[in-house]
């Protein structure tokens, strides 16, 4: 019983972190109905400027909640830097190209990343910079409550709901709905689509950066070529949720998190990367626009 | 009678090719040869799906591996040729390691070629990912570290074998989609409705292109494992798939005379850029091909010939069509 508390606690923990780079996915994918493929080396990119970041301004030698903040602000804005040139150079030449041609651009920016993040970061793998000590905040019984899981779990909450209350409360968030809603009667209405699109890239990308820090706390190696199974597997979570909504991306990205660690806890860890595809493949196969998905009639 | 002459023709080019290397090129050579021999099974094979179809495959590694494994483990215990004829084994690997793929493209295709493109991407990827990761876990198939001795010789007739195998792939493809059956492929990739609307089933016309292509992806990876005489689950990850697909959209989705100029420029730039490499140190190779890629979207999405073939391209037979 107690096993399977501290099971469930770590899996919210790790489907908390598949959430915030789901949400990522589902709202480029909502703006562009595009896969964004380079979600997940501008979340890679997001845990090496918080290593540099952290080694530059000297916090491993002063860890705490400043120390922490620090970091996350580092991560998230070099993660809008890089979303913001990604969609300028990438992305908006191919805004009237078929969808095809935007799904190799995506996978080329993707490769692209990787390969030139081994060259300049170096292909072997770094030690993320403590800078938040971590210790047992309290117990019942078996079961630890480490200060890790609060705050993985406290800083991707506040984050989701900044993320609620900005796009259902916000006039920009209006905005980005209706562009969602309809590309073109959007800009129809004097929308600014270019500029809402570089919004939706920044928060998408800022939300990557916190969960590159969040990861880099909890699981403290980084590496060029990281991002690829965690952006996949918060894609199938995207994907599980319904890609477009951003209610569907938290579910499905808990639900991921979960299920990946009771796999690991009883089955065999070496399934764990298996269950994201075979999970994506079950979907789609039995409800393709996902759980909170609405299904989009095609028409001639 | 028309048919024949493909036929002779693919003989004479494959016989021409294997002689040239066999008295003029070193190993070193000869080795690239065969890589493109296989590479064009796999990047025209890839092109019948992504190109002709419309639709878009991340997995040809994925397939390639199935067909190199089944065709490595039947070598290994099954050689019903012996002596001078040993040769004739090959061929028969060949179509089981094919065959094998294809069986394997028919079960993944009927669920995912459901689905539209980008999701089809992320399915094949995953799939090609899942194939490499049981490879790994499987100790039959000799694990992580591999599958090593298999049969396999770099002489005259293996070459041969080879280069009839890629031109056979071209000439059967190309018929195909010169075909009023290929036409339904097109239909399927210019509007899927407009073609459901013309009676055409597609989901059976993707299934039968995948399957097609898949089944080639298998050979190709038998010839790999009898031209390298040794297996490795490494050699079969996503960036295998990526290399095919740079072949491909190089050279001009729906295009065969473009894939085989994607096939050549992408075997021999590597090799050529080796002095480079010993240079800088670095490996560049993926990160120039990513940019490629990119750029070739973003200026001439269509690919180096677009979807032109070679008789297209001629300028006497061009006045009359333009």
């Amino acid at each position: 019983m107690e096993e399977l508390v501290q099971h469930i606690i770590n899996g919210l923990n790790l489907g908390a972190i598949y959430a915030l780079i789901a949400l990522g996915y589902t709202m480029v994918y909502g703006v562009l109905q595009l896969i964004n493929f380079a979600h997940s080396e501008v979340y890679m990119v997001g845990a090496f400027a918080a290593y540099y970041g952290a080694l530059r301004f000297n916090l491993v030698e002063h860890p705490g909640w400043s120390s922490f903040f620090v970091t996350l602000v580092i991560a998230m804005v070099a993660c809008s830097i890089l979303g913001l040139c990604i969609e300028r150079f990438a992305y908006r030449p191919m805004r009237n190209a078929p969808r095809i041609n935007n799904l190799i651009t995506a996978i080329g920016v993707s490769l692209f990343l990787q390969f030139s993040g081994q060259l300049v970061f170096g292909a072997d793998p770094k030690v993320f910079p403590e800078v938040l000590h971590d210790s047992v905040l309290f117990s019942f019984g078996e079961i630890q409550i480490r200060i890790f899981d609060v705050t993985i779990l406290g800083v991707a909450l506040v984050a989701m709901g900044f993320l609620n209350y900005f796009i259902h409360k916000t006039k920009t968030g209006m905005a980005i709905r209706a562009v969602s809603f309809s590309f073109r009667s959007a800009t129809l209405m004097g929308i600014n689509v270019n500029a809402i699109i570089m919004i939706t890239f920044v928060l998408g990308s800022s939300l990557a950066g916190i969960g590159a820090v969040l990861v880099g706390l909890k699981y403290p190696k980084i590496d060029p070529l990281m991002g690829m199974l965690i952006g996949l597997k918060a894609f199938v979570a995207a994907v599980l949720g319904g890609i477009g909504n951003l209610t569907g991306a938290v579910v499905g990205g808990l639900m991921m998190g979960l299920l990946e660690e009771m796999v690991v806890a009883y089955i065999s860890s070496t399934y764990r990367d298996a269950l994201a595809f075979g999970l994506l493949i079950f979907i789609l196969l039995v409800k393709p626009s996902g759980l909170f998905g609405q299904t989009r009639v095609e028409k001639v | 009678m028309r048919s024949i002459y493909g036929w002779i023709l693919v003989i004479i080019v494959a016989a021409a090719i294997s002689f040239y290397a066999q008295l003029f090129l070193n190993p070193y050579l000869q080795q690239i040869l065969l890589y493109i021999a296989i590479n064009v099974l796999l990047a025209t094979s890839l092109n019948l799906v992504n190109g002709f179809c419309g639709q878009f495959s991340l997995g040809h590694a994925g397939f390639m591996a199935i067909g190199a494994y089944t065709s490595a483990m039947v070598s290994l215990h099954f050689q019903p040729f012996v002596g001078s004829l040993e040769i004739l084994n090959f061929p028969i690997y060949a179509i089981i390691g094919g065959s094998a793929s294809a069986l394997a493209g028919f079960f993944v295709g009927i669920p995912s070629l459901r689905l539209r493109g980008d999701y089809l991407a992320i399915v094949t990827l995953g799939f090609g990912e899942i194939i490499r990761v049981v490879l790994l876990n499987l100790n039959v198939v000799g694990g992580a570290r591999g599958l090593y001795g298999l049969p396999g010789k770099t002489d005259f007739l293996s070459c041969f074998h080879a280069f009839f195998w890629a031109g056979m792939t071209v000439l059967l493809l190309w018929r195909l989609v010169h075909s009023s059956f290929g036409r339904a492929f097109l239909s399927v990739r210019e509007d899927s409705i407009a073609a459901e609307c013309m009676g055409i089933n597609t989901t059976r016309v993707k299934v039968m292109a995948f399957v097609i292509s898949s089944f080639f992806a298998g050979a190709a990876g038998s010839l790999f494992a009898h031209a390298t005489n040794s297996l490795n689950p490494a050699s079969f990850q996503f960036v295998k798939s990526v290399d095919v697909v740079i072949m491909v959209v190089l050279g001009g989705m729906g295009s065969i005379t473009g894939s085989l100029l994607g096939v050549v420029l992408v075997t021999i730039l590597p090799e050529a850029l080796r002095p480079l490499q010993n240079y800088t140190h670095i490996d560049l190779r993926m990160v120039i091909y990513s940019l490629v890629l990119i750029l070739m979207m973003i200026l001439k999405p269509s690919g180096l010939l677009g979807s032109r073939e070679w008789n297209q391209l001629l300028w006497w037979r061009r006045k009359g069509a333009a």
